[in-house]
């Protein structure tokens, strides 16, 4: 049991060392690689079934008593996140072990992703603000170091945008928590939680989580603070690209989840700004995505949209919309790293990733093309894929609590995301290549990475087919989040 | 004591955010470091650090004018924390600096905006490095007479 709990920092602390050390042999580095992203997997999907009996897991760093040991919590939410992380980060490493001529493959990746690993699941995992703080901090310093990895002219301006504009969200983030520490007088979650449902904390301390809730914001790329995303992302190589876009603003939109459902659980000010926040981010990202014409920019226009409707569910506050962000986060992860992987495919095939110098695809790599439309479809929210769940939960939680704006708004976005889907397809795909048909590339060398397409497309499938089970979960996840008194006495309850 | 600090705090973030709006890289790199010790101060007074006695966990009971001492712990972490930071921007600004050949935000973040280049032929050599020449417009390059002008 305790072991599993800090399972999810050791698995991956451990795989850093290990590729360190084996760093004189790239094979070595590739088999500690991969096994330690299997290792993780394999933890988060026994965290996940250990969270699924309903216990809240929880420990104490250093064995000091809750309010002033540093706090460990796995509940159903953290423990779906470290295996979805896991599982991203196993295709994120197969898809390193394709061939590629990009500088940025080779030993050097795999310990930075393991480190970035360790921040992600070490921000799921924490009870703690500070030490929210500080695994932002490791995940920050692992994806500064991706996305320049390999260098160039591009791959630096992105970086430069990226660097700073996080540096100050987190800077934010931690005076926010200094400041919450003055006003509260503790950091860990669960105490917080007990001291503002009772009422005894000063006005500055809901300033201060106002602040904190900004940071995330900017982390999660939401409107009006997304600016960084869609300028850098598409800069770093495509590994990288893909496993940022499917985790890295999505351990900003947990910590929103956490700590406004901790909180402030009852809706208030604070729900009804997001709710407009979300709506106005799920609309300007796929906007934004129409005017772009290259693969991973209207791809990564589409993470902001769809980070809206997480928020969107945020917002809403009721248990079923809730399960819908819930939901929502686990079949994101999933089909956003499988299109960006894809969008990787196909440059390496077509030679470009600008869509005026690409196509031929469906002709010459049909295989290539049924796999985009699986997550593309989803993405948009087609029948029978996840994406269609996630979003008719959403749009049924907006139109409960009558939130007619935010539901059309969401349906709207849905059509949308078809639309750039649909312009990728004809753009890639279906129009003939302008080098004529001997432009495309054999695709020799890709095995490892079309392993890992495949199964994230299956994930998506059976996500869909199988939505039953996952909404199962998804209900019980919120259902543990709506109700922070078992989070509160998980943390304070454990013998010790 | 609590209010000269208090000022300063408010004063580094307002310097900081000032110089982060500049256009050299420069400024903008010390104005993060300039911001972050402004954070960290305002985290150490937000903390009520006011005392003059250290609270030693072995005293029995608190000391009258005992000084909070996590505060310091967090402040402590994060001043590591940003020394890192610090120092991985500066080698970003250095190698900005060696190859965009200027360090003016706008003209570098503009880089990003262009078209992504083509990927090279394929090679036999896979670990070949690719190319970044590849581009059309060679605007600047880095020996060029583009100087730390952008820094005044």
């Amino acid at each position: 049991m305790k072991a599993l709990l800090v399972a999810p920092l050791l698995i991956p602390l451990c795989t850093l060392v290990l590729c360190l050390l084996a760093r004189r042999s790239p094979q070595a580095v590739g088999f500690f690689s991969l096994l330690g992203s299997l290792a993780l997997t394999a933890a988060g999907i026994a965290l996940v079934a250990l969270a699924a009996s309903g216990d809240i897991l929880a420990g104490q760093a250093g064995g000091w008593a809750a309010p002033y040991g540093i706090t460990l919590v796995i509940d159903r939410l953290s423990a779906a996140m470290v295996a979805i992380t896991g599982i991203v980060g196993l295709a994120t490493v197969l898809v390193s072990l394709a061939r590629d001529g990009d500088p940025a493959r080779g030993r050097d990746f795999h310990p930075l992703l393991h480190g970035l690993l360790v921040g992600v699941c070490g921000a799921f995992i924490t009870g703690d603000v500070f030490n929210l703080y500080v695994w932002f901090e490791v995940l920050l310093v692992g994806s500064f170091a991706l996305i320049v990895l390999g260098g160039g002219r591009r791959r630096l301006s992105g970086t430069v945008v990226y660097v700073v504009l996080n540096l100050v969200a987190t800077m934010m983030f931690l005076l926010a928590a200094g400041l919450l520490y003055g006003a509260s007088g503790s950091l860990n979650m669960a105490e917080l939680a007990r001291l503002f449902a009772s009422d005894t904390v000063p006005a500055t301390a809901n300033a201060a989580v106002g602040l904190m809730l900004v940071a995330f914001s900017i982390k999660a790329a939401l409107f009006p603070v997304f600016g960084w995303l869609p300028a850098s992302y598409h800069v770093a190589w495509t590994p990288v690209s893909a496993l940022f876009a499917g985790l890295l603003t999505k351990v900003g939109v947990y910590a929103l989840i956490r700590l406004v459902t901790l909180l402030w659980p009852d809706s208030g000010i604070a729900h009804e700004v997001l709710l407009w926040v979300a709506c106005a981010t799920m609309l300007i990202g796929v906007l934004g995505a129409a005017a772009q014409t290259e693969v991973r920019r209207i791809l990564s226009f589409h993470i902001v949209s769809q980070v809206g409707y997480m928020i969107l569910g945020l917002a809403l506050a009721t248990p079923l919309a809730l399960a819908g962000a819930v939901f929502y986060l686990i079949h994101h992860i999933v089909v956003k790293a499988n299109l960006f992987f894809i969008g990787g495919i196909a440059t390496r095939l077509t030679g470009s990733e600008r869509l005026a110098a690409m196509g031929g695809l469906y002709a010459s790599a049909p295989w290539l093309a049924v796999l985009f439309a699986i997550p593309a479809l989803s993405l948009a929210g087609i029948p029978p894929l996840s994406g269609f769940w996630a979003k008719f939960v959403l749009v049924k939680a907006s139109l409960d609590a009558s939130a007619w704006i935010a539901a059309s708004v969401a349906l709207l976005t849905g059509i949308f995301t078809l639309l750039s889907m649909s312009k990728i397809w004809n753009e890639a795909f279906l129009k003939p290549h302008p080098g004529g048909p001997g432009a495309i590339r054999p695709a020799t060398g890709l095995r490892p990475a079309l392993w890992a397409v495949s199964a994230l497309a299956a994930m998506t499938v059976a996500i869909g087919l199988l939505a039953g089970p996952v909404m199962d979960y998804a209900n019980a996840a919120a259902a543990q989040l709506s109700a922070p008194q078992g989070y509160i006495d998980a943390v304070f309850g454990t013998p010790r | 004591m609590e209010i000269v600090a208090s000022i300063s705090a408010g004063l580094l973030v307002a310097i900081g955010i000032w110089m982060l709006l500049d256009r050299s890289l420069l400024r903008v790199v010390l104005g993060v470091v300039v911001l972050g010790n402004g954070v960290n101060m305002a985290v150490l007074v937000g903390g009520r650090f006011d005392g003059s006695v250290a609270a030693f966990a072995d005293t029995p009971g608190v000391p009258e004018l005992a000084v909070n001492p996590l505060p310091q712990a967090l402040v402590l972490t994060a001043i590591v924390i940003g020394f890192a930071l610090f120092v991985f921007a500066l080698a970003v600004l250095k190698r900005t600096w060696e190859v965009h050949g200027n360090i003016e935000t706008d003209r570098i973040t503009a880089v990003a905006e262009e078209p992504a280049p083509d990927l090279p032929a394929e090679s036999r050599n896979e670990d070949l490095p690719r190319k970044d020449g590849a581009h059309p417009v060679p605007s600047f390059s880095p020996q060029a007479e583009h100087g730390m002008e952008g820094s005044r």
